[in-house]
């Protein structure tokens, strides 16, 4: 059912989808650039206030009601039903440092009273958040340091169990997997919050496992197959673990659709990263490691075991 | 024999089975509301529990399981809401020395407790409650060293008549002393040297004035740091303690901040209010027998009555430093450090006092809910403040104290719990919450309750996929998914105790869908191998050998980007890493092994040509694979 009945020649747009995959992630530079990134509370700072109404709420009402209230700077959004509700605030420059944390609490609590009085609505305060704009910021240079330690690991393990141009395939095949997630996160104005951060990282686990796989078919087939250009080698494995890779890309993607359907909406974000993560991460596995190693010209010696003198070169069947 | 395991793999297998199911299974067993009492200083007996049954009865709650256990009693109630009126009415009944604690108590059978299976611990996101990220002013702390250190210096140049041009703090670690000769410099550094050990000495010349400089060291200024912290956290703990939360985490998190979690609480505010309050020390001399009643207070120093005299001897801030330490006789001890303006006091204090007993006061500002009448006689809440003293030592002055002294006969553990409590009193830097979550109880259900759903919904459907695309092995790998899941919750439960979050619980979904990659890998090489027309049971053998290096790679690849994360992340991301973690060793384990052994029960040594494992291309040997278009 998933298995091709004929050998699909990937390599053959090779050309074609390197243009593909550079435009992207240049579409994703120029917007990150230019556009940011949607950063949820996590990254920056503020109050949030996560209420539920007894019944349907209406967000113009609300917002009015905040407005006349002094609350002009509140966003209200929807989350999971359209009974519940969070609003976000600004941290209030007014208040000592010391004080603010304090402050959210009582804003929380103030709030949820002024919505009830003015809906007639029995809302139940489900909690609050508040993040201070010294940690915030911070985030996201811890974020993407992990991130470049985890690259480097991986370049350095690869470069060990399989050969350095493998490695380069793989770091620029996750890199390429990043930049453009992020890139359709900035396009798209989707929150970037602490979950999405998991997600990205948890992408390059799932991209790696991927590519490794696509690689290690690569290295074994250099070994045993005596004939045939890199570019069929690179063909050949391409079409030997592609059900493997639709399999699985399937099963995971079964996975975040639950997830994303059911699992409430503090999964969400984490759901839609990991979704274009694999996509994404599917395609570069096939298209982008493999035309790395090609361009960088892997050849059968980058591959061979290395022989202790006197033994036979080919003994492999 | 191909395909045919030893019997000590299988029975290995096996034991690794029954430990998942049994280690997993308390999880099952939810917990009762509960609520523990205790008593600040005594412990209590069954005399105590009329007291609190009457409480429960008359404030009409419903309660059951009621139990003395070493020093505190416990009853269940029947949920979430009676456990607050509860605590409320009890709370009332009992008065303020009483602590009521909110507390689970477990419900798993006693053989279970006795194999040592407990529960995973659930995340605050999964079962509601305060989170604080405190942040510790190290600023605050290393300026008041230094400037102890600066006032202290000019006390000695005053004792030995040095005259000075002036004394300058430069920066939270560096000080001047301008002198108007070398002669005078040179006497200055050689009296100072030795009284201020962690400074360095420099000495500068600047248009005729002769300067010394004095700089902390950067091991110093750590070392500061570290016991300020140290000494924050103490007092959290101690505060925390009075908050009634029955498994509060109090962890010291990077270089100056610490995380408070508090299960189960409710009252955000109240927690603010105790955490943030401020905690100093006062020494202070025994009281004369004899003495007039209004001259002292009586306070409990471990079941010993103590009367106190009201005059201050010397305020904490005085403190520099308190250590725990072996003296001379290699006997346990305090060694207290104050500054040169309370190393004067305490001796002009001590020196007419000898043999008498000095006491150490620890003051809190704490606060309380009081109902008042208003002026239309209705019942409002108020906040009120009041000092909670506390006699933390009481020990006989054997000869005119100074600078530094130390507080002998004490027990091992009686000097180690006192040192921190001092310095709690006088060292505690101030603290800001800089990062706060209140998680209501009903949202950590609701997230519990749609995790375990997304979980099962997930597991569910890659089930009715593997069984449909690989049938009999496909069977094989979903008995592997199924063990895989429980002892991820096995191992959580007893051999790693972490902490379920939200995003753990994610991380576990996601290792389902990535689990069955290794069994995906093994079955199409299978398939592949059956395709080349190779025997069946050769090809069962080819595929998992074939396989195995291929995931060894995958899998270890993806651990060390969990282990990254787990290294450089806090919160979300590092309970998503722990499970990632824990799922890729058991999924190898399951998905390898476990299947192998199932495969080779079914069709191991059995003389059968088919599989069951879905259809497959035949295709001529690999060697003539064409590429059909392109080059």
């Amino acid at each position: 059912m998933l298995l091709p009945e004929k050998q699909i020649d990937f390599m053959g747009v090779r050309k074609f989808a390197g243009v593909t995959s550079a435009i992207l992630v240049i579409v994703s530079i120029i917007s990150l650039a230019f556009n940011s990134l949607e950063f949820g509370l996590d990254f920056t700072s503020g109050t949030s206030v996560r209420l539920s109404y007894a019944d349907a709420v209406v967000v113009e009402d609300v917002n009015q009601t905040l407005r006349e209230n002094s609350y002009e700077d509140a966003v209200v959004v929807t989350f999971g039903s359209d009974r519940d509700i969070r609003i976000l605030l600004p941290v209030d420059e007014n208040v000592a440092i010391g004080e603010q944390a304090a402050q959210a609490v009582i804003v929380g609590e103030s709030i949820t009273e002024l919505l009830q009085s003015a809906s007639g609505s029995q809302i139940t305060l489900l909690g609050s958040d508040y993040v201070s704009a010294k940690v915030g910021g911070e985030l996201v240079e811890s974020g993407g340091i992990g991130m470049l330690v985890a690259l480097a690991i991986i370049m350095v393990y690869i470069s060990m169990r399989f050969q350095f141009k493998f490695a380069v395939g793989a770091v620029v095949a996750l890199a390429h997997d990043i930049i453009i997630t992020l890139g359709i996160f900035s396009l798209f104005r989707i929150e970037f919050n602490l979950n999405t951060l998991a997600a990205l990282l948890a992408i390059i686990g799932y991209s790696l496992n991927d590519t490794i796989v696509v690689s290690d078919r690569i290295r074994e087939n250099f070994r045993r197959l005596r004939k045939g250009t890199p570019i069929e080698m690179v063909n050949i494995s391409l079409n030997q673990t592609l059900s493997r890779t639709l399999i699985t890309s399937f099963t995971t993607l079964l996975v975040l659709f639950s997830i994303l359907f059911i699992g409430g909406e503090s999964t969400q974000g984490f759901a839609v990263a990991l979704i274009i993560g694999v996509v994404i991460g599917t395609y570069s596995s096939i298209y982008i490691a493999s035309n790395v190693i090609l361009y960088m010209n892997v050849t059968r010696e980058d591959l061979m075991l290395p022989v202790k003198e006197g033994s036979e070169l080919d003994d492999i069947p | 024999m191909l395909n045919k395991y030893p019997a000590w793999k299988n029975i290995l297998i096996l034991l690794v089975v029954i430990w998942g199911f049994l280690y997993s299974l308390p999880n099952l067993y939810p917990d009762d509301p509960a609520l523990q009492i205790s008593h600040e200083l005594t412990e209590l007996s069954q005399g105590d529990m009329p007291a609190i049954t009457s409480a429960l009865e008359a404030a009409e709650v419903d309660f059951f399981g009621e139990e003395i256990d070493a020093e505190s009693i416990r009853v269940r109630l029947n949920n979430l809401n009676d456990q607050l009126r509860a605590k409320t009415a009890i709370e009332e009944a009992l008065g303020e020395s009483y602590i009521v604690a909110l507390n689970l108590a477990p419900t798993t059978p006693g053989w279970l407790q006795a194999i040592g299976a407990g529960k995973m611990n659930l995340g605050l996101d999964l079962q509601g409650g305060v989170h604080f990220l405190m942040e510790v002013d190290m600023d605050a702390a290393l300026t008041r060293r230094m400037e102890n250190n600066l006032s202290n210096v000019r006390t000695i140049l005053r004792e030995q008549r040095i005259r000075s041009r002036g004394l300058n703090l430069i920066s939270i670690s560096h000080l001047e002393v301008r002198f108007a000769n070398s002669e005078d410099r040179s006497q200055a550094r050689s009296e100072l040297v030795d009284s201020f050990p962690d400074l360095q000495f420099q000495s500068r010349d600047a248009e005729g004035v002769f300067i010394l400089d004095m700089r902390m060291t950067p091991s110093t200024a750590l070392q500061i740091q570290t016991d300020t912290l140290q000494a924050n956290r103490t007092t959290l703990l101690n505060r925390v303690d009075t908050l009634g939360v029955s498994e509060p985490t109090v962890q010291q998190q990077g270089s100056d901040r610490i995380v408070v979690e508090l299960p189960g609480m409710q009252d955000p505010a109240q927690a603010i209010r105790i955490l943030q309050r401020i905690a100093t020390l006062e020494f202070h001399l025994e009281s004369e027998i004899g003495a007039p009643s209004l001259s002292y207070e009586t306070y409990d120093y471990e079941g010993i009555l103590v009367n106190v005299d009201n005059d201050v001897v010397l305020q904490g801030d005085r403190i520099s430093n308190a250590v725990y330490q072996l003296d001379q006789n290699s006997q346990p001890a305090v060694l207290l450090s104050l500054d040169a303006q309370g190393g004067n006091q305490m001796n002009r204090a001590t020196r007419d006092n000898v043999n008498r007993r000095l006491d150490i006061l620890l003051i809190e500002t704490k606060s309380r809910t009081v109902t008042t009448l208003n002026e239309e006689g209705e019942e409002v809440e108020d906040i009120e403040f009041y000092e909670d003293k506390k006699l933390i030592m009481h020990a006989v002055i054997q000869q005119a104290l100074g600078r530094q002294f130390s507080i002998t006969g004490l027990t091992a553990r009686e000097a180690s719990d006192l040192a921190p409590l001092i310095r709690s009193g006088s060292l505690a830097a101030p603290m800001t919450i800089v990062e706060q979550s209140v998680i209501g109880p009903s949202m950590g259900q609701e997230n519990l309750d749609q995790g375990l759903l997304g979980v099962q919904v997930a597991a569910g459907l890659v089930v009715l996929f593997m069984l449909f695309y690989y049938r009999t092995f496909g069977m094989a790998a979903n008995a592997a998914l199924i063990m895989n899941i429980l002892m991820i919750v096995a191992v959580m439960s007893s051999i790693i105790p972490a902490t379920l979050t939200l995003p753990g619980i994610v991380g576990i979904v996601l290792t389902v869908g990535m689990a069955v990659d290794a069994n995906v890998l093994i079955f199409t090489r299978i398939r592949e191998e059956l395709g080349i027309g190779t025997p069946a049971q050769q090809a069962i053998d080819a595929g998992y050998n074939r396989a195995f290096t291929t995931i060894i790679d995958a899998n270890l690849t993806t651990f060390l980007v969990a282990a990254v994360l787990y290294t450089i992340g806090t919160g979300p991301v590092r309970g998503f890493a722990i499970t990632l973690m824990i799922g890729i060793i058991t999924s190898m384990f399951t998905a390898i092994i476990g299947t192998r052994a199932i495969v080779n029960l079914i069709y191991g040594g059995k003389s059968g040509k088919t599989l069951s494992i879905g259809s497959y291309r035949k295709i001529a040997k690999q060697d003539d694979l064409n590429i059909e278009a392109g080059n």
